[in-house]
């Protein structure tokens, strides 16, 4: 039997194929290039003294026995590299009213959590530099600190930011409708409060940074272990004074990054300045408690928020306050308020109802600055919105696919505008809740939970359903004034043997992306795959683009690809018609030949016409220049944001002797548009989600009362490992964006936005005879335990 | 800093030449006692195949195969190694031992950053040769010193566990 022929049937047709990435085979040899492998010709090493003070004042650092060790080159201070280096401060113009103190990459006079870098060392290793911070003596004066959002927000209570008023760094608020109007009639409200810890990225590389300063040609080159290379090439231009072409960033292969890798770090800052002090290159590599103390968190919410519903369960209003904090400053250039937005903005997204109000404040607090970390703020709308539509269908006796079936936006009713302005183009949530129950074996796991707990054995389903924001447009951060593109760029050249060269400014970090878009190239221009050659993440030679964050590699960076490779197609086919006496429109290229359009007869290799081209151009008609080089940019236009949706279902045990969880299955529907690799969008999937597992049961950075971080180091702050994850089931609905030609949506994020939710549903629901709730993550066992009133 | 004894440095810098078999090359280097393993690898063979992510023996990036173990080498000191026989994650592809289980990898993607993935090999690698057939407990089990961040570890799971089944049937490269 033969299945019939599809367009994966074609030859070279990628888009849609599941193909193994080819630079995978370079990291499965241990021949990866990372920036942490990287050694220069009379490099040095460079190391930071921290604070041990959450809020102190600096009185006296005397650092002269450590200048006299042998080896030691430089020790610099804040003020040292104050001299060069221009203050930065973390505020968008859209946010209005957002404020943040200006940062330098070491500070001049005060300190601001506990791990904040204060000195610098530069060694001939970083053993010595090591060696150099014992002998640094820093005299501090302790200040009152803030360290729990209710502290921060007392009046009279200590304020971070002399010469502000308090520790408000934003406020937002959202109305839209008769809110109070509508609680006070409705047939049923739900209610709760859920607090969500902070957690941070814990890439397996650490940062890593190699900034080399060359005086004698004033060109500063970073090896920067960083998702966005335009960006910090632009921001160590201003803030070093050095024309933007003389900055060249190179971010080969990433240890993983996760947004964390986006944002400007004060060691990143200072070294580059620490390069450009000594004329040398020098090296900083993050040690593990440095990342933890040091790399960006996210999350640390507190939102209360209510849900009316009428008698028959359609959701009605809902209303919300979300209180953040986010450390000392705001990030930069990114800010540290996109979450909290996010959050009051997601929240209710699938949804259909038109009553919302919402409440953000963004709050500082003597702790290392949150922000964008994958899946910004999703993970939060999307517990918050789920926990109380479970909520509503236990009030209501309906079960939970019922009352989604009930209220999510119907499939057929887009274009859509949430209650919060969003602008939705296509979603599929009603096919999405039909799908995942058939692959979670719904009924069927419903009745074994019954059977079970007669056993004493309590299990738990939990379904959440959520809404992904992808490629984003200028609408983002360009409106609020930020240097940030959302533009990407390609350069594509036919090469003289009849290759294709792709020079892209999307970057890798091991999704997949030199993989896709080496598909959509080799796709869309009709030659093997193996004949492109990706090249990503060098200033110098990619042209500028946004990079990767936010889910735009495929949706942005796709569809430049895919574009500039029509537009290489046709300059090839106007040059074969020229040589081959046809119409350009008579002719196509298949497996690398010019072949007749109709008949697919091969008429010559490209690598002919590119001989040709490059060699004998003599031989071609007068004034014909043969451009086998496009450069080409792509900015997306229509809706700002291509959302993406789907769902989650989640299985699992709960030990009411222990508070132990086991996740028995997961399960995820997703529709992130035109499927370029499926294999890839699986991982993408499975990542993500294991990431919002460790978030929704393990992953907390605790602080003491003091501000000390008490779990920095992988033995105490708990990750997912193998053992305690379980086997993911993928399902798709692919609904093409109608915005691109290629119709890919993003989907890096929809594994993390909903993980957590879904846990927090499925542990509820295991807990549900026992009359015990849980309203915080992560859900540990100990706080298992203690709804369950054994502890 | 007062009271800090200048010689304690001096005594921690004074290296000392050890000596090692990597990827079944004799070599001696000088080390410094406070260097680990991962550190003279890395830094001194400029082996850098081999990851350090934890350097506390928690996230299983620095596994090397020593005296035909799999040991963590951020928890050695490189002068507790003289006279070893290692492997590295780039002698093993050199000599083809697990380039069923690379291949695998590869096909099934179970890698992103690609970070964590010498480490994982080299576990792997020392579990099949243990277990000739791990149920899939068994390799999540032995996989549980190994973090990733990047991929949900099932890939991993299934490749390993393909690669099980293919050399039972005579098809891997053992
Ligand atoms: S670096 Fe050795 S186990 Fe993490
Ligand atoms: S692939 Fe990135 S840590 Fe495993």
């Amino acid at each position: 039997m033969s299945a019939p022929l599809t367009s994966l049937d074609r030859p070279n047709s990628y888009i849609g194929r599941s193909v193994p990435r080819p630079n995978a085979k370079r990291l499965l040899a241990g021949r990866g290039r990372y920036i942490s492998d990287l050694k220069l010709p009379r490099m040095l090493h460079a190391a930071f003294l921290r604070s041990p003070h959450a809020h102190a004042k600096i009185v006296a650092i005397n650092a002269e026995q450590a200048l006299a060790l042998e080896g030691v080159h430089l020790v610099a201070t804040g003020a040292d590299l104050a001299k060069i280096c221009t203050p930065w401060t973390g505020t968008l113009d859209h946010f209005k009213g957002m404020i943040s103190a200006p940062q330098l990459p070491l500070p001049l006079d005060r300190v601001v959590w506990a791990g904040q870098a204060v000195v610098a060392v530069v060694a001939e290793s970083r053993a010595i530099a090591e060696d150099a911070l014992e002998l640094i003596e820093v005299d501090y004066e302790d200040l009152p600190l803030v360290v729990d959002i209710d502290g921060a927000r007392e009046a009279g209570g200590p304020v971070i930011n002399p010469g502000s008023a308090n520790n408000t760094c934003f406020r937002a608020h959202l109305d839209n409708g008769t809110v109070d109007e509508v609680f006070a009639h409705a047939a049923h409200v739900v209610e709760e409060e859920i607090t969500f810890g902070r957690h941070t990225a814990v890439t397996l590389e650490p940062r890593a940074i190699v900034a080399d300063y060359d005086p004698s040609a004033g060109m500063l080159t970073v090896h920067h272990a960083t998702q966005t290379p335009y960006q910090f090439q632009d921001l160590y231009s201003r803030h070093y004074g050095i024309p933007e072409a003389r900055v060249r960033v190179i971010a080969t292969d990433i240890g993983g990054s996760f947004g964390m890798k986006l944002h400007v770090y004060h060691e990143d800052m200072a070294v580059v300045g620490l390069s450009i002090l000594l004329g040398r290159p020098v090296k900083y590599v993050a040690d593990r408690i440095e990342s933890f103390v040091s790399d960006i968190h996210a999350r640390d919410h507190r939102v209360r928020a209510r849900m009316a519903l009428d008698a028959k369960g359609e959701i009605l209003a809902m209303d919300v306050l979300d209180l953040t904090a986010i450390g000392a400053f705001s990030t930069y250039p990114r800010t540290s308020v996109v979450e909290g937005n996010q959050v009051i903005r997601l929240i209710g997204a699938p949804y259909q109802f038109k009553n919302y109000r919402a409440t953000l404040e963004v709050i500082f607090q003597n702790k290392v600055q949150t922000s964008q970390y994958r899946a910004v703020g999703h993970p939060i709308a999307c517990a918050v919105t789920e926990r109380l539509v479970d909520m509503a269908a236990s009030k209501l006796g309906l079960d939970p696919f019922a009352i989604r079936a009930q209220n999510v936006i119907a499939d057929d009713a887009y274009p859509q505008t949430s209650p919060t302005g969003y602008r939705f183009e296509a979603l599929s949530h009603q096919a999405c809740l039909k799908r995942l129950r058939e692959i979670m074996g719904y009924d069927a796991l419903r009745a074994e939970q019954v059977e079970l707990r007669k056993r004493g054995v309590y299990r738990g389903i939990g379904i959440a359903t959520f809404v992904e924001i992808t490629n984003p447009s200028p609408a983002f951060y360009g409106v609020g004034g930020a240097r940030i593109s959302s533009q990407d760029g390609a350069i594509l050249s036919l090469t003289p043997s009849g290759e294709v060269r792709c020079l892209i400014s999307v970057t890798e970090q091991g999704q997949g992306t030199e993989a896709i878009i080496s598909q959509i190239v080799a796709d869309q221009l009709g030659l093997a795959q193996e004949h492109v050659k990706v090249i990503t993440g060098d200033t110098e030679v990619t042209p500028h683009g946004g990079a990767t964050w936010a889910c735009r590699g495929a949706g942005i960076g796709g569809e430049t690809a895919l574009q500039a490779t029509r537009a290489l197609k046709r300059n090839i086919l106007e040059i074969a018609a020229l040589i081959l006496q046809e119409q350009p429109s008579a002719l196509d290229i298949i497996d690398g030949q010019v072949v007749d359009a109709a008949t697919r007869n091969q008429r010559m290799p490209i690598a002919e016409i590119a001989r040709i081209a490059y060699f004998r151009s003599d031989t071609l008609p007068p004034g014909t220049q043969a451009q086998l080089t496009v450069s080409h940019h792509f900015a997306p236009q229509g809706y700002p944001f291509a959302f993406t949706n789907g769902i989650q279902g989640c299985s699992l045990e709960v030990d009411v002797e222990t508070g132990f969880i086991k996740v028995l299955k997961h399960f995820i529907v997703e529709d992130c548009g035109r499927i370029i690799n499926p294999m890839l969008v699986d991982e993408q999937l499975r990542g993500g989600i294991v990431q919002g597992l460790g978030a929704a049961l393990f992953e907390e950075c605790r602080y003491s009362e003091t501000g000390q971080l008490m779990n920095g180091s992988l033995a105490d702050y708990l990750v997912p490992m193998p053992m305690e994850m379980p086997d993911i089931v993928i399902a798709h609905v692919e609904t093409p964006t109608a915005d691109t030609v290629l119709g890919a949506k993003g989907v890096g994020e929809a594994g993390t936005a909903a993980a957590s939710a879904c846990v927090l549903n499925a542990v509820n629901d295991a807990l549900a005879p026992f009359d015990a709730t849980i309203n915080s993550i992560p859900i540990t066992p100990t706080k298992v335990l203690k709804a369950l009133k054994r502890f | 800093m007062s009271g800090f004894d200048q010689t304690l440095l001096d005594d921690a810098d004074e290296t000392v030449r050890v000596q090692l078999t990597v990827n079944g090359r004799r070599v001696a280097c000088e080390v410094a006692p406070r260097e680990t393993l991962v550190d003279c690898l890395r830094n001194e063979l400029e082996l850098t195949g081999t990851h350090a992510g934890c350097e506390m023996g928690a996230c299983g990036a620095c596994l090397v195969q020593l005296d035909g173990r799999a040991v963590h080498s951020c928890l050695m000191f490189a002068v507790q190694a003289d006279g070893a026989t290692i492997n590295t994650i780039e002698g093993l592809s050199e000599t083809g031992v697990i380039a069923d289980l690379q291949a695998e990898f590869h096909r099934r993607n179970a890698l992103q950053c690609g970070f964590c993935t010498p480490g994982m090999l080299v576990n792997a690698h020392e579990l099949l040769s243990q277990v000739a057939q791990p149920s899939r407990e068994e390799i999540r089990d032995a996989l549980s010193g190994n973090y990733c961040r990047c991929t949900g570890y099932e890939a991993i799971v299934d490749a390993i566990e393909a690669v099980a089944q293919a050399r039972d049937q005579g098809g891997g490269t053992k």
